[in-house]
């Protein structure tokens, strides 16, 4: 399948099942609100070194909060409930509570509830109080500015990590700008999130290592670099791969998000250094979610 | 189906109570059945056909028209559907309610919303002493629910309350909030006397600055967060309180009652 000169690869992501919940965050302003949200999705790109994966999903505006305020949407997966909820609950407990003005609601309803204020609240030493309010509890922890408005628990759900795209180009500012763009264009998909700095990540990873400590190394297959040396799935015209990994809600939310990213690349085209898509699989071994390029594409 | 409607034929000389009258006791009754239940009416039983004209047959929706302030316990216990009452209650409205709507046009006597666990009660006239308290000699009031009254409350509103909203658009009488556990209570005229006396949690939202015991201390002028989350919450009410003008979030804290637990607090709309 070729679109505009990119060569879309017979072949597939693969995805494996996940936990997620998503989390509102608002302030008096947006900036504040913000920088509580980036703080509480710093360093969540992968859960092999990070714990979770996490991610702002949108902004949302004011009549979209439960209190008025300015907010962000935010995702968190994990591999697993145990995992996911103590990621929550020490990333709430370090950077929400602790930035100014700032409010924390649950931002899913359905599958499990799993705690956000309920254990946050002892931090009031006894002076927190809770409100009930339409069946949900929230907490109101004082603190230096106010108070710390938490609801007391938000959902769990089953989810999918792992989706990917590699796009591979002539030069790496063709690579980086088409990958700009094409996150500039899937982050508009509802439930999803692109857990890497700018949604982009560079360091794709093959399972395995020639040292034993190691269970993950460079994917020598698509390193540039290593074109001579190894066995390359690179063209001699094609200088830089980068990938877009998704984690999703559901597989319809993955494969809208594949579907738009790889229109983008598309559209930007071969005449714009833009050579080939692909996808990164362990040949289907691990993840029970396939999602075949041509098939999106269709 | 048309609502089950019971239109009193006379004021009996004796209180009636009214407690076997809730969707759940006659759901699948037939009209004339239900003509044949009893009611205790002084020390005698009388038969509700013998007091009440009856039509309809849908036993979740059921209307009282031309009530009085004799008929006590409407709505006792009641867990599902609609009472509308075109009148005034005796006293015991919706006592121990759990869920469901009733809706009075006149006055209730006292107790009304007593140890009352859900859904929504609205009283457009005044409502008497001991509104969303516990029964005498019970330590938990009202558990939970939302109780709007246009009118005045009596004395003693909220008593011993553990959950829910007693929202008052009038005046409240003395002891507002007294004992009260948790909850809120927000009122919109005037308070009397020995406000949250002996209250241990819960807040006292008022539009009007109460005179206040000794025993609340001043926590100074705030906004607070979660003030407009509560105001949202009343959107749905056929009430002052849910206009979008009526909301504010900036209000003057006062903590009490420090002869108690101090976790409850008194919040003053701030003037400015």
């Amino acid at each position: 399948m070729i679109i505009n000169g990119v060569t879309i690869d017979e072949t597939f992501a693969e995805a494996f099942p996940m936990k997620a919940t998503r989390v509102i965050i608002t302030a008096h302003t947006d900036q504040w609100a913000w920088n509580s949200a980036r703080s509480m999705t710093g360093f969540a790109t992968s859960v092999i070194g990070c714990g979770c994966e996490a991610d702002i999903e949108r902004k949302l505006d004011p009549s979209e909060t439960p209190d008025g305020r300015p907010g962000y949407s935010a995702m968190l997966f994990a591999m697993n409930k145990k995992t996911l909820m103590k990621q929550l609950e020490t990333r709430a407990g370090q950077t929400v509570l602790t930035s100014p003005g700032s409010a924390l609601f649950s931002g899913i309803d359905g599958g499990e509830r799993i705690p956000l204020g309920k254990n946050l609240r002892y931090f009031g030493d006894g002076f927190q109080t809770s409100k009930l309010i339409n069946k949900n509890r929230y907490w109101r922890i004082p603190v230096m500015d106010g108070e710390f408005i938490a609801e007391e628990t938000t959902g769990r759900v089953n989810a999918i990590g792992g989706g990917n795209l590699l796009v591979m180009a002539e030069t790496l500012e063709a690579a980086l700008t088409a990958s700009e763009k094409a996150v500039d264009a899937m982050r508009t998909v509802p439930n999803i999130i692109l857990p890497f700095p700018g949604g982009v990540v560079r360091s794709g990873s093959k399972v395995g290592s020639k040292y034993a400590a190691l269970h993950a190394s460079t994917n020598d297959a698509f390193c540039p670099t290593l074109k001579g040396v190894t066995n390359s799935q690179l063209s001699p015209d094609i200088e830089s791969v980068l990938e877009i990994v998704i984690d999703g809600l559901t597989e319809q939310d993955i494969n809208n998000a594949m579907r738009i990213g790889i229109e983008t690349f598309c559209s930007i085209g071969a005449y714009n250094g833009i050579k080939r898509i692909s996808a990164g699989n362990y040949g289907g071994k691990l993840g029970p979610y396939h999602f075949h390029l041509r098939e999106i594409m269709q | 189906m048309k609502p089950l409607t019971l239109s009193v034929k006379q004021i009996p000389d004796q209180r009636v109570d009214m407690s076997p009258l809730v969707a759940q006791q006659l759901s699948g009754k037939k009209t004339v059945d239900i003509g044949k239940i009893t009611l205790q009416c002084g020390k005698n039983l009388v038969r509700v056909d013998a007091l009440f004209n009856l039509s309809g047959d849908d036993t979740s929706n059921i209307v009282i028209k031309n009530s009085h302030n004799k008929l006590d316990f409407i709505g006792k216990d009641m867990d599902a559907g609609k009472i509308s009452v075109e009148g005034d209650t005796g006293a015991y409205l919706a006592l121990g309610m759990k869920s469901g709507e009733i809706h009075v046009s006149g006055n209730c006597g006292i107790f009304a919303a007593c140890e009352m666990r859900g859904g929504l009660l609205a009283i457009t006239g005044n409502a008497g002493d001991f509104v969303g308290s516990a029964l005498p000699g019970n330590k938990k009031g009202m558990n939970g629910g939302t109780v709007v009254i246009k009118g005045n409350a009596g004395d003693r509103a909220g008593d011993r309350m553990r959950r829910g909203y007693l929202l008052i658009e009038g005046n409240a009488g003395d002891y507002c909030g007294s004992r009260m556990i948790a909850g809120t209570i927000a009122v919109m005229g005037k308070t009397g006397q020995h406000i949250g006396y002996n209250m241990r949690r819960g807040t006292l939202l008022l539009w009007e600055q109460p005179k206040l015991p000794p025993t609340f201390n001043d926590c100074g002028t705030h906004s607070l967060a979660i003030l407009p989350i509560l105001f949202a919450s009343f959107r749905q009410l056929d009430s002052k309180f849910a206009r979008p003008d009526t909301a504010f979030n900036r209000v003057h804290r006062y903590g009490g009652d420090i002869a108690e637990l101090a976790r409850g607090e008194i919040l003053v709309k701030n003037p400015d």
